[in-house]
């Protein structure tokens, strides 16, 4: 850590008061940020100091600020979380940055995610396709032995690689359809794997495709932008067999 | 003085949870649907207990502060969670698991709760591997178990280092599934400002929407509380941003007891302080300790070399590395609980043996368990903590030693409850991390996954039954009853107090200034007098606060400052309330060291005659001290002994 280093910064950020006014860049420029910190620490720097000037700060979103509750949704010059490969914002540190730098942040872009405010906006159709099917339908109690069915050790393992999504819209952000297929596959296919997930994996997936249509999210083109900007490596191998898994579901009906 | 009563249930430790449930009072399907329940928070309690009311039939009200409730701060959990299962053979069981957990949480938490948090443990692995749980597997197709800090056996199931995520998508699951039902409804983005009491009983809460500005008030049968810790008083923990104690503290400003607020864990690895505008520590799972050893440099000379950069860890040959946890405890070297290897860490520390430019880390290091595992096998346990750190340091983990230093995690302290979950308001339940628990004065590791899924998918579904049968004849009540618009107006008021201090300081600066107080008086060693120092200066701060914080913007509209405003008031609230009971608590225990009570080996040194009791505080008023009731803890099943984890 004896690689610390100042950077003088300047930043082009998205201001927008609410979904339906228009919006515009500002710039501002920061000084002396430390290589060690974070991103979203470099945006509290420049927050404090707008709070400071008595103006009102960028509002983002953000919460664990260790790359797994998904919260932050940052366009950085370009790319959901930055260009730096699997990280979130909030894992995306000031070392990546050279003195100098010029950092254009904006929001999540598409059209099923309306901006609330700056660089805040609602993914709740995320949990709506969630709510039309991205579960087992199970009550709480009344469940046999956790060990009564074995599950081979690889389809556990690609169950978890699947079920890794954290649920951030960086696949709908940088697909140019703003498809969120990406997302959609990934829950499909760990429920699809696994045994407890197969006995309603025709009802699931239908359900939540149509759900995904309804909302407004584009179609994939296969051009693997999802993949190469998902912070936790989500493969498009589940996009593949989410179009199998609907398939077979439809060939069914 | 008012009596505690914890309403545990007469007969054998071991009877006590299955007499309960036969014997309780309980809620016919027709009567479930006219009964509204409110549930703020979606972690691990509140999204599994708004999960399960919703699945028998309850109408329930869900908030969380964040856009969906899959965010909430368990995500975060990384190592595992805990059952009697005995899958390994190992010799594990109920009783141990429960033995395991009240010495853990050195003799300081309720005999009868923690046996039924063993009970209900393995229930939770089998709901969990139901909803779709990818937990880790061995080849044979079974499910996978490793061991954790303060347990001889291998009770932990995980999933990779993302066990709370995929616990918490498990229980979101099945919370969008009764979203679907209609049974459950979401509120995102709200933020409970107050609890209303109606003739004594907790009927509904006032909250805001974030997004508007907007106080709304809500009704319900029932209000539980499941918000989760207060780490954050510290500033600085590897809590979320969001995460906050205000739901503890308007509840406990109605009434609630708040139990044990001495009572923090300090974990100890996590990634050490960079500087002052860092926002939050990082925690490395403790998970790690399984294979990693950890050591400081021998000689001074050796540490001071690499403080000042002139050397590195590698530099330094085995016999120069003083692995001090395998030293000073042989029986249960790195695995030592969380308390006792945090003070460890300090106390070498403290003597100029830390092994970064601040003085303030100590290694953990991964080199004899590439040498022993291969790199291979090392990659497929612990590779996205490695991937993690190196994001975080720019340090690669497999070719130097982590560095980490010790960090506010998790607090035992909280609410009060019965063995009901039941506050000391009718009607009000707290819930997972938010209650003061099933811990006592130190949590061991995988158990705070283990008590929140708990309480939510075990425990509250049965015992709020209790009293709801009596509640089925109140109607659903007019949120325009007198108590709902003072309750409302109150809130509005102190919104409108903030926002008119127009003064020069941010939220940020004086929140700082806490944490600096809390870390330096009420962290890892307590005094006497240091504590009463903290006293003294977080009334000054609060002073400073309510006369010179700085809020821009309206408050009848989106405001991240004013939210935070609102959260620190309570901080600095909680800040107090953690320092009288610390420093009323003359003994050492768990996660509470005072220094003036060790044994000669630095020890923490309980003084059961005197402190073998829940320091429940009782809300006097703005002005005045707490008033201290206490909860005497009987021991009827355990002997109380000093831990030993030293052979």
């Amino acid at each position: 850590m004896g690689k610390e280093k100042e950077l003088n910064i300047k930043l082009k950020v998205w201001r927008q008061r609410g979904p339906q006014e228009k919006g515009n860049f500002e710039s501002y420029t920061l000084e002396g940020i430390s290589t060690e910190s974070s991103f979203l620490e470099m945006l509290d720097v420049l927050n404090e100091q707008l709070v400071k000037e008595k103006k009102e700060p960028v509002v983002f979103d953000h919460d664990c600020r260790e790359g797994i509750c998904g919260m932050c949704s940052l366009y950085i010059n370009g790319h959901p979380h930055g260009k730096d490969t699997e990280v979130t914002t909030c894992q995306l540190h000031m070392r990546r940055f050279n003195d100098g730098d010029e950092i254009t942040i904006e929001p999540w872009r598409s059209a099923a995610f309306p901006v609330i405010r700056d660089l805040m906006v609602d993914r709740g159709a995320f949990d709506k396709i969630m709510q039309a099917g991205g579960y087992t339908s199970v009550n709480t109690g009344g469940i046999p032995d956790a060990n009564a069915i074995p599950i081979p050790k690889p389809v556990a393992d690609e169950a978890m690689d699947a079920a890794s999504c954290i649920g951030c819209g960086a696949c709908v952000a940088a697909c140019k359809n703003g498809s969120a297929m990406l997302f959609v596959s990934a829950k499909v296919s760990q429920l699809a794997l696994l045994p407890q997930g197969k006995v309603e994996a025709a009802k699931r997936v239908k359900a939540m495709i149509a759900k995904m249509d309804e909302l407004g999210f584009g179609n994939c083109t296969n051009t693997r932008a999802c993949e190469a900007e998902c912070p936790k490596g989500v493969s498009i191998s589940n996009i593949a067999r989410l179009n199998r898994e609907y398939i077979k579901a439809k060939l069914k009906d | 003085m008012a009596t505690i009563d914890s309403k545990i249930p007469k007969g054998p430790l071991a009877q006590k949870w299955t007499n309960y449930k036969n014997h309780q009072k309980l809620v016919n399907p027709a009567n479930k649907r006219k009964l509204d329940i409110i549930v703020v928070g979606t972690g691990l309690a509140g999204a599994s207990a708004a999960a399960s009311l919703g699945a028998l039939g309850f109408n329930v009200l869900n908030f969380c502060i964040q856009d969906s409730p899959r965010r909430a701060h368990s995500i975060a959990a990384q190592g595992g969670i805990n059952a009697a299962k005995n899958y390994q053979n190992d010799g594990d069981s109920v009783y141990r698991l429960f033995y395991d957990t009240i010495k853990g949480g050195d003799y300081r938490a309720r005999e009868a709760n923690v046996y039924r948090l063993a009970e209900v443990s393995n229930s939770i692995i089998d709901q969990c591997v139901a909803q779709g749980v990818p937990f880790a597997r061995e080849y044979g197709g079974l499910l996978d178990n490793r061991s954790f800090g303060g347990a001889q056996v291998s009770r932990t199931f995980y999933a990779k280092g993302q066990t709370g995520q995929q616990l918490l998508l498990g229980a979101y699951s099945a919370l969008s599934r009764q979203v679907n039902k209609g049974t459950v409804k979401l509120y995102t983005r709200y933020e409970m400002l107050d609890v209303v009491i109606i003739e004594g009983r907790a009927r509904g809460i006032i909250a805001r929407n974030l997004v508007t500005g907007k106080i709304e008030r809500f009704f319900g049968h029932a209000v539980v509380i499941g918000t989760g810790g207060y780490g954050n008083t510290y500033f600085l923990s590897t809590n979320a941003m969001g995460s906050n104690g205000s739901a503890a503290m308007q509840i406990y400003r109605k009434g609630a007891y708040f139990a044990n607020p001495c009572y923090a864990q300090i974990h100890p690895t996590c990634i050490p302080v960079h500087g002052d505008i860092q926002s939050k520590l990082t925690l490395m799972s403790e998970s790690l300790r399984n294979d990693g050893r950890i050591w400081v440099p021998k000689k001074l000379e050796d540490a001071k070399d690499i403080q000042e950069g002139r050397k590195t860890a590698n530099d330094i040959p085995d016999e120069d590395r003083d692995f001090y946890l395998e030293r000073r405890y042989p029986a249960f070297g790195n695995l030592v609980p969380r308390d006792v290897a945090s003070r460890a860490a300090k106390e070498r520390c403290d003597h100029g043996f830390g092994v970064n430019n601040t003085g303030l880390a100590v290694f953990l290091d991964f080199k004899y368990a590439i040498q022993r595992l291969g790199a291979d096998v090392v990659a497929q346990k612990y590779g996205n903590l490695f991937q993690m750190y190196e994001k975080i340091t720019d340090e690669n983990p497999y070719e130097v030693p982590m560095k980490i230093f010790p960090a506010i995690h998790y607090t035992m302290g909280g609410i009060w409850v019965d063995y009901e979950l039941m506050t000391s308001i009718p009607g009000l339940f707290a819930i997972g991390e938010a209650n003061f628990s099933d811990h006592g004065a130190n949590r061991l590791g995988a158990s705070a996954l283990m008590q929140g899924l708990a309480d939510g998918y075990f425990v509250l579904p049965y015992t709020i039954q209790n009293y709801l049968a009596d509640q089925i004849q109140v109607p659903r009540m007019s949120t325009d009853l007198p108590e709902f618009v003072e309750a409302e107006k109150a809130v509005q008021d102190k919104i409108n107090k903030l926002m008119s201090i127009q003064g020069t300081e941010s939220v940020d600066s004086i929140h700082k200034r806490l944490g600096h107080v809390m870390w330096e008086y009420v962290g890892m060693g307590r005094t006497k007098e240091g504590l009463e120092i903290a006293m003294k200066k977080i009334k000054e701060i609060k002073k400073d606060f309510w006369s010179n914080v700085y809020i821009p913007g309206e408050a009848n509209t989106l405001n991240t400052e004013l939210e935070k405003a609102l959260r620190l008031s309570d901080f600095l609230e909680i800040g107090y309330l953690m320092a009288i009971d610390g420093y009323n608590r003359n003994e050492s225990c768990g996660g509470h060291f005072r220094e003036e009570f060790q044994t000669e080996e630095g020890e923490a040194l309980r003084q059961d005659d005197q402190y073998s009791y829940v320091a429940c505080w009782k809300y006097t008023g703005e002005n005045s001290d707490p008033e201290l009731l206490k909860e005497p803890l009987d021991y009827e099943e355990t002997e109380r002994k000093t831990r030993n984890y030293k052979n």
